[in-house]
């Protein structure tokens, strides 16, 4: 556990000193947000159409950071300082995967209110709550399919493109879940918390593909 | 003479990338705290050797143990008690010296104290809070040194240590890493004649096969000679 | 690195003739025996087609993601070939499955597509997802290393199968969903009888073709193995990036 922690301080470590990720992610979900408003004529969203809408924008900054997650232990080193280490493989899963976590709050701390701001019609004050649940539970999803897909992209030569074809179909369950649920939330008048389904079936994904990717993981790592 | 068990023994070792070999029957043995030299051209597979042991890279066939205990199923005992230093420094390039020290130190579960202990050991306080991307190669190499004997490790692993290094830098890592630090050590190199003078042993790969194994007094000019050839 | 001498070709010509066998019984029990639909009319009968050839594309990507499991964790090469080809036919029958499918959407309800039918719609996102077995494998240079990695993907994307189904199901909402499949419950007993067949012949034909695939491909790597051994390391060239497993 202490392992875990050291791996995810130095990668939030890495990260405030060098930027690289986090701002990408937000300024690209901005801009998304700015696209869509021209690509659908629209100044006001709501229900389904906002809740699709925050969802592909969601998703698509986390490829960015996906991409982007083992590229440090494979430029510089890392993956052999880790290998070197007297501690269990699985520990850089979990701690890649907090990160990544960590990442996609952070994003949606700053993209929630931009996409309220610009283009969502209704207010989000009541639904705030359901909605954050909802997105805690789709952000283990991302986190998890993320590390995973990430760590077998960055060892092959096409990285930037493998990741995100492979990521993207195994995500569709989460995002089906998050994109519904997050439906009602945002048309003003509905529902205040998501129905329980959805948020069951992120719940399951979250505990099958996690249990999968701890059992898979170390035949990643070795050589 | 003690009846310990070799701290390195490797037999009918084997490798391959794909089809091709990159080590074929590698046998040797080295008594602890002693140091065997690995000599060869380029590609003739010193790398991949050393990468073995330390447990980066698993062999396809033949039998390995260090410090006693059989690899791979015991790999994660032995870890704890290698140091590896390799081609790459195994530092990240936007931390400092310090952090980046201070992250191995946590993943080994090694007091910070002793970070310290080991920048004062190579004269790197002063620069320790700088990035590694600002720092010279000699001076990253230094920390590479630090890094690999953070843990106190019984096995040093050495990939070409002196590298990068200056004279005077030489002189500061040799209590950490050189003969005089009295651990078993493996170490490769381009240089020959400088290898041989600190090796109790030497073992000659050429294409992946051991073209000899003896100490260095009893070795033959033309043995060496061929290795190169 | 010896390779087991296994021979998958023992018993593929009587596999071969079964499978021809069970291929014309079931197209005469299709255009002979099984009545006609009382709404779709002929057309309905690429469901005897459609149905099975997803159903065994289906069975195909888990028992992939099986043979995976054995990759890992024995190491024995022999099982990420399995695994290979397994995928890989899988892939091919799943695509004719979908234009199938898609062929009969566009004769009994007009378009080339329905979003609201749950198993068009999981079979064309695990297509997707499978679709980049290959491309995966060809971008991992290092042989042993591009076994492993498929390995894991083919047991991360077998698992997947099943809960995308179960997802997209559920996404239709609780409409009673306009489904391609014959609704109103059980199939009277002659299009049991011509489906049993059908899935029988198809599952039949996907053995087959495994089988064979599988003894071509081992022939190949024996014979360079032995060449290897004879005539030494050089006298064979190097087989060059591929996605197949070697």
């Amino acid at each position: 556990m202490r392992s875990v922690l050291a791996i995810l301080r130095k990668d939030l470590l890495l990260e405030l000193r060098t930027f690289e990720t986090l701002p990408a992610m937000v300024l690209f979900s901005i801009v998304t947000f700015v696209i869509f408003h021209f690509a659908l004529n629209r100044g006001s969203l709501a229900g389904q159409l906002a809740a699709g809408i925050l969802t592909a924008t969601l998703l698509f900054a986390a490829m960015l950071a996906i991409n982007r997650l083992f590229v440090a232990e494979r430029e510089q080193g890392g993956f052999d300082a880790f290998l070197l280490a007297p501690v269990d493989r699985s520990v850089l899963l979990l701690a890649k995967a907090a990160a990544l976590f960590v990442f996609l709050v952070v994003l949606e701390v700053f993209a929630l209110p931009a996409f309220a701001l610009l283009l969502l019609g209704p207010s989000l004050a009541r639904s705030l709550g359901g909605l954050v649940v909802l997105l805690a539970l789709t952000d283990v999803a991302l986190a998890v399919i993320g590390t995973l897909v990430s760590a077998i992209a960055v060892q092959t030569r096409a990285r930037d493109l493998i990741g995100p074809i492979i990521a993207l179909p195994l995500l569709i369950p989460a995002l089906i879940a998050l994109a519904r649920g997050a439906s009602p939330l945002l048309s003003g008048h509905g529902r205040t918390f998501p129905q329980g389904h959805w948020l069951a079936i992120l719940g399951l994904y979250d505990l099958v593909f996690a249990l999968l990717a701890y059992a898979v993981f170390d035949f990643l790592l070795e050589d | 003479m003690s009846a310990d068990p070799p701290a390195i023994e490797l037999r009918e070792l084997t490798r391959y990338f794909g089809e091709r070999a990159a080590l074929r029957g590698i046998t040797a043995s080295a008594a602890t705290g002693t140091t065997l030299a690995v000599l060869g051209r380029n590609g003739a597979g010193k790398s991949t050797l050393l990468r073995i042991l330390a447990t980066l890279l698993r062999a396809h066939g033949g039998q390995l143990s260090l410090l006693g205990e059989p690899l791979p199923r015991r790999a994660y005992v032995v870890r704890a008690r290698l140091g590896y230093l390799g081609h790459e420094p195994l530092l990240y390039r936007d931390l400092s010296g310090r952090e980046n020290l201070r992250y191995h130190a946590r993943l080994h579960r090694v007091a910070q104290a002793r970070v310290e202990e080991l920048l004062d050991a190579v004269q790197m306080r002063e620069r320790a809070d700088d990035p590694v991307r600002l720092l010279s190669r000699g001076m990253v190499q230094r920390l590479a040194v630090c890094r690999a004997v953070l843990h106190q490790p019984a096995l040093l692993l050495l990939d070409e240590p002196r590298a990068s290094l200056d004279p005077g830098a030489e002189a500061l890592v040799e209590p950490l890493i050189g003969r005089g630090a009295g651990l078993t050590r493996v170490l490769t190199s381009h240089d020959p004649k400088a290898a041989l003078g600190e090796a109790d042993l030497v073992l000659g790969l050429r294409e992946g096969r051991a073209s000899f194994l003896a100490e260095p007094g009893q070795l033959r000019p033309d043995q060496l000679e061929a290795l190169y050839r | 690195m010896a390779r087991p001498a296994t021979t998958y070709s023992r018993g593929l010509p009587a596999l071969a003739l079964a499978t021809v066998a069970a291929l014309a019984a079931a197209l005469a029990l299709v255009f002979f025996y099984a009545p006609l639909d009382a709404d779709q009319g002929f057309v309905q009968k690429i469901f005897y087609i459609h149905v099975p050839l997803a159903i065994v594309s289906l069975c195909g990507f888990v028992l992939g993601g099986i043979f995976g499991i054995w990759q890992l964790r024995t190491g024995e090469r022999k099982w990420d070939m399995r695994s290979y080809v397994a995928i890989h036919m899988s892939l091919i029958f799943g695509i004719a499955a979908l234009i199938a499918g898609s062929i009969w959407a566009k004769a009994s309800w007009g378009h080339w597509w329905e979003w609201s039918d749950p198993t068009l719609v999981s079979f064309l996102i695990v297509l997707l997802l499978f679709a980049t077995y290959q491309p995966l494998r060809f971008s991992i240079e290092e042989p042993e290393r591009q076994a492993r990695y498929a390995s894991v993907f083919a047991i991360v994307a077998g698992a997947f199968v099943p809960m995308n189904f179960v997802v997209v199901r559920l996404s239709q909402g609780f409409v009673h969903p306009r489904v391609l499949t014959l609704t109103g419950g059980r199939l009277p007993g002659s299009m049991q009888l011509t489906f049993a067949v059908s899935l029988i012949a198809i599952a039949l034909l996907f053995t087959t073709l495994w089988k064979f695939e599988l003894s071509a491909k081992n022939t190949r790597m024996q014979l360079r193995a032995a060449r290897r051994a004879l005539l030494g390391d050089d006298a064979v060239r190097p087989l060059g990036r591929s996605a197949a497993p070697s």
